[in-house]
């Protein structure tokens, strides 16, 4: 076989991978979006659950995955982010430091169910939070914070050493560089990290199942410490409980393209933020 | 002439963990004259150099013995204040690094960081460090587009503004050239000439005729030992040492 028939036959290969990708979530988007499209109507995006889950809308789910999102969010992405500067930027090369290193990348491996025990235990229980909002942000938030830890320190890796060098070479602080240089020009790295994070925290069940989740709510929560009914517990439910499978099946796709469209909203207005970020501070150009 | 010596350095040695870099070096560096310091890659030059403004504190693992004494005041006594020995001893790094910022921000940061807190004053400032680093003329109608549009040259020329701009009194040439071409090195060799009058260089090349054209003192780094110090044009000429001579002559590098 000649050199060029050998090289066709890889990037063929190689084609072959991409669309069969592409066809599965060609695939995921269109069964969604068909077997879901039914449902959706403006009541159903703004009313709540009626007749045993069979009526109405889903309006307090979705309210309730946005707060619980952004409550993950409030909570781990300072942490998360400080934590990978310390990280990268402070902690001396020590064995001490590469255990805790190696641990956060452990923990980003931990299935999600033992941090919906460990909310369990911890917040709802032993701090008293309750199944409420607060408890299960703090537990997705945990959730994630190996993930954007390690997202951010790789973007604060990225960063080249000779804008540190020429920072500190002018007499800045170590701070003042990491402040003035580092960050900005990290930062749309760092973005992306949280772009991720952003979509499983919306999507995860378990976590959320034993800390906030709620099957049935009458009206929206009012606190921090109120229950939720949340998007992926509601499928969840919707699939696993109750006596009419059939019109409840349909409301599960609906509550799925929902989802969907909230994940990639989120993204989405992360994506138009870096991108802004990118070229206000000339990165890569 | 009377020479004033900026730096000394006595008896120092170096080492990155257990393998020694520097060996007993003993120099002056004169006061607004240029030093350069040359001799074949891996003989520490560029580690003699950035030990003047205390760069190797980044590189872990590394030990010092000897004293460096900036104005006869030791740089690395546990006392002293590095933000303070950085900023009066300025550095342009071999590759050109300017921050992916505007060509103004660029310069303007070292001195919003040494709290120079008017803006007015801080425009002034950077006119001038422009103007004193050639750049001026090329840059003048776009100090608000990204320094990184610039070209190598200009690039080098702007991380030299932005040392001056925080007036230091010795700046630190780290093969300023190594990845410029020649016109563009051309005109950081005149520029070099003309902030002699105002600030005491050290470069550190290994292009022989760039330290004949720019340097007033040589100094001949070999295997981390100070073969040679001297006059340039004496060193050049007449040198002491058959290995300073073998070197200049090109028998090995």
């Amino acid at each position: 076989m000649n050199k060029k028939v050998k090289q066709n036959l890889g990037f063929l290969l190689l084609f072959l991978c991409i669309l069969t990708t592409v066809i599965f979530l060609g695939l995921i988007l269109y069964f969604i979006i068909i077997r879901g499209y039914s449902v959706l109507s403006y009541e159903f995006l703004t009313q709540v659950p009626k007749k045993s889950m069979t009526a109405g809308g889903v309006a307090p789910a979705i309210v309730g995955t946005f707060y619980l999102t952004l409550g993950a969010m409030i909570f781990s992405l300072p942490l998360g982010v400080a934590c990978a500067i310390y990280l990268s930027e402070y902690s001396p090369q020590s064995f001490i430091i590469n255990i805790i290193r190696i641990s956060i990348n452990n923990l980003a491996g931990v299935p999600s169910v033992v941090f919906g025990l460990f909310g369990l235990a911890v917040f709802v229980k032993y701090f008293g939070f309750g199944v409420s909002l607060l408890s299960g942000s703090l537990t997705l938030g945990i959730m994630v914070l190996p993930s954007i830890i390690s997202a951010a320190q790789e973007a604060l890796t990225a960063v080249p050493q000779s804008y540190r060098e020429a920072s500190l070479a002018l007499g800045a602080t170590l701070w003042e560089t990491i402040k003035r240089i580092v960050l900005p020009t990290a930062f749309p790295g760092i973005l992306t990290g949280i772009i991720l994070s952003i979509g499983r925290v919306a999507g995860e069940t378990a976590p959320i199942m034993f800390t906030a989740a709620t099957f049935y709510m009458r009206g929206y929560p009012n606190s921090i410490f109120s229950e939720v009914m949340a998007l992926p517990y509601h499928i969840y439910a919707l699939m696993t409980e109750g006596v009419h499978p059939e019109v409840q099946t349909r409301i599960a796709y609906g509550c799925t393209l929902i989802l969907l469209i909230l994940v990639l909203s989120m993204s989405t207005l992360a994506i138009i933020l870096r991108q802004r970020q990118r070229s206000r501070t000339y990165y890569g150009t | 002439m009377e020479l004033n010596t900026k730096i000394e350095v006595k008896n120092l040695y170096f080492y990155y963990g257990r393998s020694q870099v520097l060996k007993d070096i003993n120099l002056d560096i004169f006061e607004k004259k240029v030093t350069a310091i040359i001799g074949p890659s891996g003989c520490g030059k560029t580690t003699l150099i950035r030990l003047f403004n205390r760069m190797n504190d980044l590189i872990p693992k590394t030990r010092l013995e000897g004293t460096i004494l900036l104005d006869k005041k030791s740089i690395y006594d546990p006392k002293v204040d590095v933000v303070e020995i950085r900023r009066r001893v300025g550095m342009v790094f071999q590759k050109p690094n300017p921050f992916p910022k505007s060509i103004f921000d660029n310069i303007s940061y070292g001195l919003e960081i040494n709290g120079v807190s008017d803006r007015r004053k801080r425009e002034e400032i950077v006119i001038q460090s422009l103007k004193k680093a050639a750049i001026w003329e090329e840059v003048k109608d776009r100090l608000k587009e990204s320094a990184l549009g610039l070209s190598g040259g200009q690039q080098q020329r702007l991380c030299i503004a932005r040392c001056l701009a925080v007036e230091p009194e010795v700046l630190l040439f780290d093969e300023p050239c190594a990845s410029l071409d020649p016109i563009s090195t051309q005109k950081i060799e005149e520029l070099i000439r003309e902030l002699k009058k105002e600030y005491t260089i050290v470069i550190v090349t290994h292009n022989m005729q760039q330290a004949a054209r720019v340097s007033d003192f040589t100094a001949f780094l070999y295997l981390g030992e100070l073969i040679e110090f001297g006059e340039t044009e004496k060193l050049f000429t007449v040198p002491q040492n058959k290995m300073t001579e073998a070197y200049l002559t090109g028998k090995f590098g």
